[in-house]
This record gives structure tokens, C-alpha cells and sequence, in this order.
């Protein structure tokens, strides 16, 4: 067990040196990085709100091409097509993107930002869960900073002064592997079926995984919960186990093709890949979104306000929100968030949007208090309903 | 651990008939000890005790952290942590000083180097490999499992017992390694002399064998316990929540996409951590000393 204590003492040596540049009251340094842009509108790249601040968009890849580099965190190239999208973005503009911990999570991000703070490798951007984009805009990490499609964006999905925007999501989806499991299941009261013992899986633990945490939100909505009231996913997971269906095992690739969680719980787009990537091996992957349970969630985009490379960060933004980050994302069955108007104004690529899983009806998304409150509420109850 | 910190004051008289400076030359030890165990522990404790307000970056101490890593969900862990711990310590203890024995007492160098060599490989041997390993052999769709019926005699690996096993075949390896010297310095003359006194193979053991190999089956517990209440990828791949463990919990409060703000309470479920550890020290410290003269 060597790498396992190992990979904890990491952990904990990474939260001391979180807590020991949190508690140095070090001041920030300046930002370095010259003037862009014509003489006349001379902002600071760290201080742009909007490409209009650079003049235009080429004066703003000027700006960033000085940079010459992005530093990334957390994005897995085979997550929501992110290795294509990172490739593109080299392509286009020339800038070098450096990719740190693919695997990271959203907290690694907000404590990459915090323990190198002034430093030249701090992450630039962030891919973050709605609940660290919220916790790290109110700790003041992030610099505002509206997209040139910002009014397409609805306002549930954005912060109101741009320090965060929802960039990509996708909807609690069942997974079923329809080689060995004879009618797959298509709602969430389904899973309880006899049939369907020992066979489901979440792709994690909720109380640390995002998609996993959405699992049990769309099964409490299924069962007459609500966004403040998560309880019924609990118990309905709960039953779950008691009835034998739920195993604990956390699914993943390798699990999926050896058969071991032939029905798992997780987002569309990650279930969607899975078809494509077992195609051939003997597993007939298919996606269902439940109708019982319909919940979908996105994740958000933020610029690290000390970003080393202001400029970059800011074109990696536009890039993203562009019509071709936009479909980079959707050809990988990620849900961009700017699909729907795309979709009226035909430029989002149809054959993409025919491969995504169907779902009837538009998204809702819970406040902060109610997504705190079940938070709180899941910490507490899950151990104890699965044990 | 604390009394590596001024070996002074712990037991002056013995120390001095050795010479009054002898503590200098563990002074590269002690500092190293102090740099990467004392700053990091140092920091987990001050973050265990204090809050900061992310608005306006104010630090205050507080004892909440520590009372809620003590409640609810968080204690349960501690609880089951413990108990998985002491439980796969004890019977991969057992189990491995009889193996040993076995190994030890046959004439065969092959087995026995073939023995050692496997287990310094399954002794290191975790992590996610190792649940998948498990999983696809005795999981639900496992091979084994599907050949011999398992599941229809209750076997189920996603449980206690389930981790059990799993946890048992790291820490058995582990226990013949440490275990195995021990047992050659159990010398065969002594077996002798007790046989020709006319005592019996029990009485040997009981009166010879065990109050001699004490301090390093002790040490092998404690190291046992502590690989099994360190360990965390294996658990996690295995069980999710559903065996409520404390490293999973501080995993969860520390690096996922859920919960945030807990880091406090994650270092504060460290520090029960280092105290449950240094408890059971406390325990087999005294004891190792009583009993370590007779294998000088």
C-alpha cells in the first residue's frame, strides 16, 4: 500500500503548504505583461472585462501570442472532447497550452490557485463544479470577464459580474450495456426491478463526485423530491442497496467493459463516449436520460484573477464561447451552453446535436442555498443509508 | 514519538552511563524529523484549531473543527477505520507468523526464498490495481465467483467482509516479511534444551517461543494496523461510502467536486488520525522495551 499512503501524505503535505501561504500574508506582486491593444483604450490584460477593452478580438490574440503560453489544470483530454480542444486551440493561435493534473478535481484547482499565487505556473483558467466556481468567486480568486456571446448565455448559467459562466454540461443519464442486460432500464423507478440485482452503479461516491452527486439529486426528483430536499435520492439509494440492485463499486472504463457495473449512473456525454469507445468489444452501451429524474448540470469556466498569462486566459475564453469551441465540446456529447441558440441559428453541427442522447424539456438549475443545503444534507445521511 | 523529541529527559540515568553527548549524532534525525514531520503536523494542527473567513480573510481558532471530526458521519469512520484495522491486523498477524513459521522451519531454501521474494511483490501490491484484480476475479460478474457460485453463498465484496480479504492479501505478504528474521533468531538450541528438560512443543512455545518473539509480533501488528488504516485507493475503487472509512472521508472533504469548505474539518480528521496512531505506539512502546532484552 505503499502508493496509497504515499499519495496521502501528498495531501497532506499539499494542505500544509495551502494553509502556510494562506496564513504568510504575503502581498501580491504586480502583474507583469506590457499594455495591448491601440494607445487609446490601454488597459492592463488583467484588468479586461470584455474583448472590447482590447479593441478587438485580433488585438487580443496579439496580446495573448505575446504571452505565448496558457497554463490549464484539470481538464482530461478524453473528457468532453478537451483533447481536441486543446489541440485547436494551439493551432489557431499559435499559443502553447500547458496541461497540469488531467485527473485533478475542482478543489486541486482552487488550491493550485491559491498556493501559487504570483507564481508563473498558476493556472490561467478553470474548468470547475458549480459549488467551487460559486465558493471561489465569493473568496475573490476570479476576474471578471464577459465573453463576446455573454447576452446569449442565460442568466442562471452566469454570474452576474462574469467572474464565472457555465461553459458545458450534460444530464444524469443511465448507462446499460444491452449485450448482457435483456430490456434496459429507462426511468429511475426501473432500477428497482428484481431483474436489475447487483447490476447498477454510480460512477463515484456523491459526497466527492460531481456526476455521482447528480445521480442522487435526479433520483431525489424522481421520487417527489426537490432541489432543497435531496432525501428521497438518499432513501432511494438506500433501497437500492437493501434490495441487492446497487453495487458500491465506482464504474469506470475498465469496469464497464469487464461487465462489472453493467448499468451505471452518470453523465450523458461521459455515458454516450462509452458506447463509442466499447463499440466492438462486446458491449452494447446504451444511454438513457430518465424521465423520471430529469436533472442536468454544468460546469463552469473562470479566469484565475492572478492568471501569469491575462491575455491567453481571456482568448482561451473566446475561443471556448466561439462557435468552434462550442461544437469542439458537443462533438464530444457535452451539451455546450450556448447550444440552443446555435441550434436556431444553424450553426451548431447537426450531426453532433443527432448523436446526442434525447431528452424532452429545458434544464433547471438549483440556487446556492438549496445546493448547500443538500450538500449538507448528503455529508450527513449517505454513510449511513448505504451502510 | 514523543520521546524521540529530547531524548534528555526520558530515562537520564541510563543515557549518561553511554556518555553525555551521544544525542548529537541523532541530531540529523531529530532535524530531519522535525522539517518533514513537525511542519507538516504543525499545520494540520493549526488548521485543525482555526477558521478563516474567505471574505474578509480573518483567522480565529476554533475548536469546531475538531468536535465535528468527532461526530456523526466523521466519527463512524473513525470508528470503522478502527475496526477494519485491528480486525485485518489481528487475523493477517496470526496468519502470517504461522506461514512464516512454516516457510522458516522447512528445509527447502527455494520455498523459502520463492516465499520471501513473493511477498515483498503482494506486500506492495495496492491500489486500484488491486481492487480491479479482485473484481474481476470475485466481483459480481467476477470469473471465480461465477464459476464456483459465490454470490449464492453470500459472498458479496463490496462489504466489510468484502475489504477484508482484499486488505488481508497485502498485509498477510507483509507480516511474513517482518515476521520471518525474528523467527531465525529463534534459536534451535533453545528448542533443544527445552526438549531435553522434558518440555512439551506447547510448553516450549508459551514459556520460550511467544514471550521471546513478543516485541516483533508487536511490531508487526502496529505495522499492520497502520498499512490498513493508512490505505485508501483500494477502499475507495472497492466500496465508495458504503464502508465508512476515514481516509475516504478525508479524501472527499479534502480534493472532490462536492463538498467544499471542509478542508478544516479533513485536517482535523488527520489529527484524530495521528492520535489513534499514537495511541496504539503507546501501547506496544512499553511493551517491545520490556521484552526486547531477550533477544539482545
Amino acid at each position: 500500500m505503499l502508493s496509497s499512503s504515499a499519495r496521502r501524505g501528498a495531501a497532506v503535505l499539499l494542505s500544509a503548504a495551502v494553509l502556510t501561504t494562506l496564513s504568510a500574508c504575503g502581498a501580491a506582486p504586480d502583474q507583469k505583461s506590457g499594455g495591448a491593444g491601440g494607445a487609446k483604450n490601454a488597459v492592463q490584460p488583467g484588468a479586461a472585462t470584455s474583448v472590447a477593452d482590447f479593441g478587438s478580438l485580433e488585438a487580443l490574440a496579439a496580446a495573448a501570442q505575446k504571452e505565448g503560453e496558457l497554463n490549464v489544470i484539470a481538464l482530461p483530454p478524453d473528457w468532453a472532447n478537451y483533447g481536441e480542444i486543446i489541440k485547436a486551440f494551439e493551432a489557431k493561435y499559435k499559443i502553447k497550452v500547458n496541461s497540469e493534473n488531467p485527473d485533478a478535481s475542482s478543489s486541486d484547482e482552487i488550491a493550485a490557485v491559491k498556493s501559487r499565487k504570483g507564481q508563473n505556473r498558476a493556472p490561467d483558467v478553470l474548468d470547475l463544479g458549480i459549488a467551487f466556481a460559486r465558493s471561489g468567486a465569493a473568496e475573490n480568486l476570479f476576474a471578471p470577464y464577459k465573453v463576446t456571446a455573454w447576452d446569449k448565455i442565460p442568466a442562471a448559467q452566469k454570474d452576474a459580474d462574469g467572474r464565472w459562466t457555465n461553459d458545458y454540461g450534460g444530464y444524469v443519464s443511465i448507462g446499460c450495456d444491452a449485450a448482457r442486460i435483456p430490456t434496459c432500464p429507462q426511468t429511475f423507478a426501473d432500477l428497482l426491478k428484481p431483474e436489475y440485482k447487483g447490476k447498477v452503479a454510480l460512477n463515484g461516491n456523491p459526497t466527492k463526485s460531481g456526476s455521482a452527486f447528480g445521480g442522487v439529486y435526479a433520483a431525489a426528483l424522481a421520487n417527489k423530491g426537490s432541489f432543497a430536499d435531496i432525501q428521497p435520492g438518499i432513501d432511494f439509494f438506500g433501497q437500492l442497496k437493501k434490495s441487492g440492485n446497487f453495487i458500491p463499486v465506482e464504474s469506470t472504463p475498465a469496469t464497464v467493459e469487464k461487465g462489472e457495473t453493467p448499468i451505471s449512473i452518470d453523465w450523458d456525454y461521459l455515458n454516450a463516449g462509452y458506447a463509442d469507445q466499447f463499440k466492438g468489444k462486446g458491449v452494447d452501451w446504451k444511454v438513457a436520460v430518465p424521465t423520471d429524474g430529469v436533472y442536468a448540470q454544468y460546469y463552469s469556466q473562470a479566469i484565475n484573477k492572478d492568471a501569469p498569462h491575462p491575455a491567453a486566459a481571456r482568448l482561451w475564453l473566446e475561443f471556448l464561447y466561439g462557435a468552434e469551441g462550442q461544437n469542439l465540446w458537443l462533438k464530444g456529447y457535452a451539451r455546450p451552453v450556448l447550444l440552443p441558440g446555435m441550434t436556431q441559428d444553424g450553426t451548431a453541427d447537426q450531426a453532433a446535436v443527432a448523436k446526442l442522447p434525447q431528452v424532452q424539456g429545458t434544464p433547471a438549475f438549483p440556487a446556492s442555498e438549496e445546493l448547500d443545503k443538500a450538500k449538507a444534507t448528503l455529508a450527513e445521511k449517505w454513510d449511513k443509508a448505504l451502510s | 514519538m514523543s520521546s524521540t523529541t529530547d531524548p534528555r529527559a526520558a530515562d537520564g540515568t541510563r543515557r549518561r552511563r553511554r556518555g553525555p553527548r551521544t544525542w548529537l549524532a541523532t541530531l540529523p534525525l531529530l532535524t530531519f524529523t522535525g522539517l518533514c514531520f513537525g511542519i507538516p503536523l504543525g499545520a494540520m494542527a493549526y488548521g485543525a484549531v482555526t477558521r478563516t473567513d474567505p471574505a474578509s480573510g480573518a483567522t480565529q481558532a476554533t475548536g469546531e473543527h475538531l468536535a465535528r471530526s468527532l461526530q456523526g458521519p466523521y466519527l463512524a469512520s473513525l470508528v470503522g477505520s478502527v475496526q477494519l484495522s485491528a480486525l485485518t491486523a489481528l487475523v493477517g498477524g496470526v496468519l502470517g507468523v504461522v506461514i512464516a513459521q512454516a516457510v522458516v522451519t522447512s528445509r527447502s531454501a527455494g520455498l523459502r526464498s520463492a516465499t520471501l521474494t513473493a511477498s515483498g511483490v503482494l506486500a506492495n501490491f495496492g491500489g486500484v490495481p488491486l481492487a480491479f484484480a479482485f473484481i474481476a476475479t470475485v466481483g459480481i460478474s467476477g470469473v471465480v465467483t461465477q464459476l464456483a457460485d459465490l454470490t449464492d453463498l453470500g459472498w458479496n465484496l463490496y462489504s466489510f467482509t468484502g475489504l477484508t480479504v482484499v486488505y488481508l492479501y497485502f498485509l498477510i505478504p507483509l507480516m511474513v516479511l517482518v515476521i520471518a528474521p525474528a523467527l531465525d533468531g529463534l534459536r534451535p538450541q533453545w528448542r533443544e534444551a527445552a526438549q531435553s528438560s522434558g518440555a512439551t512443543g506447547r510448553q516450549f512455545w508459551l514459556h520460550v517461543g511467544l514471550p521471546v518473539l513478543a516485541p516483533s509480533l508487536l511490531g508487526g501488528f502496529v505495522l499492520l494496523f497502520g498499512t490498513a488504516f493508512a490505505a485508501h485507493a483500494t477502499a475507495a475503487a472497492l466500496v465508495g461510502g458504503s464502508v465508512p472509512l476515514v481516509t475516504l472521508k478525508i479524501a472527499d472533504a479534502l480534493s472532490g467536486n462536492v463538498l467544499t469548505g471542509q478542508e478544516n474539518v479533513a485536517l482535523a480528521l488527520g489529527l484524530d488520525m495521528i492520535l489513534i496512531a499514537g495511541l496504539v505506539m503507546a501501547v506496544y512502546l512499553p511493551l517491545q522495551r520490556r521484552s526486547a532484552r531477550w533477544l539482545r
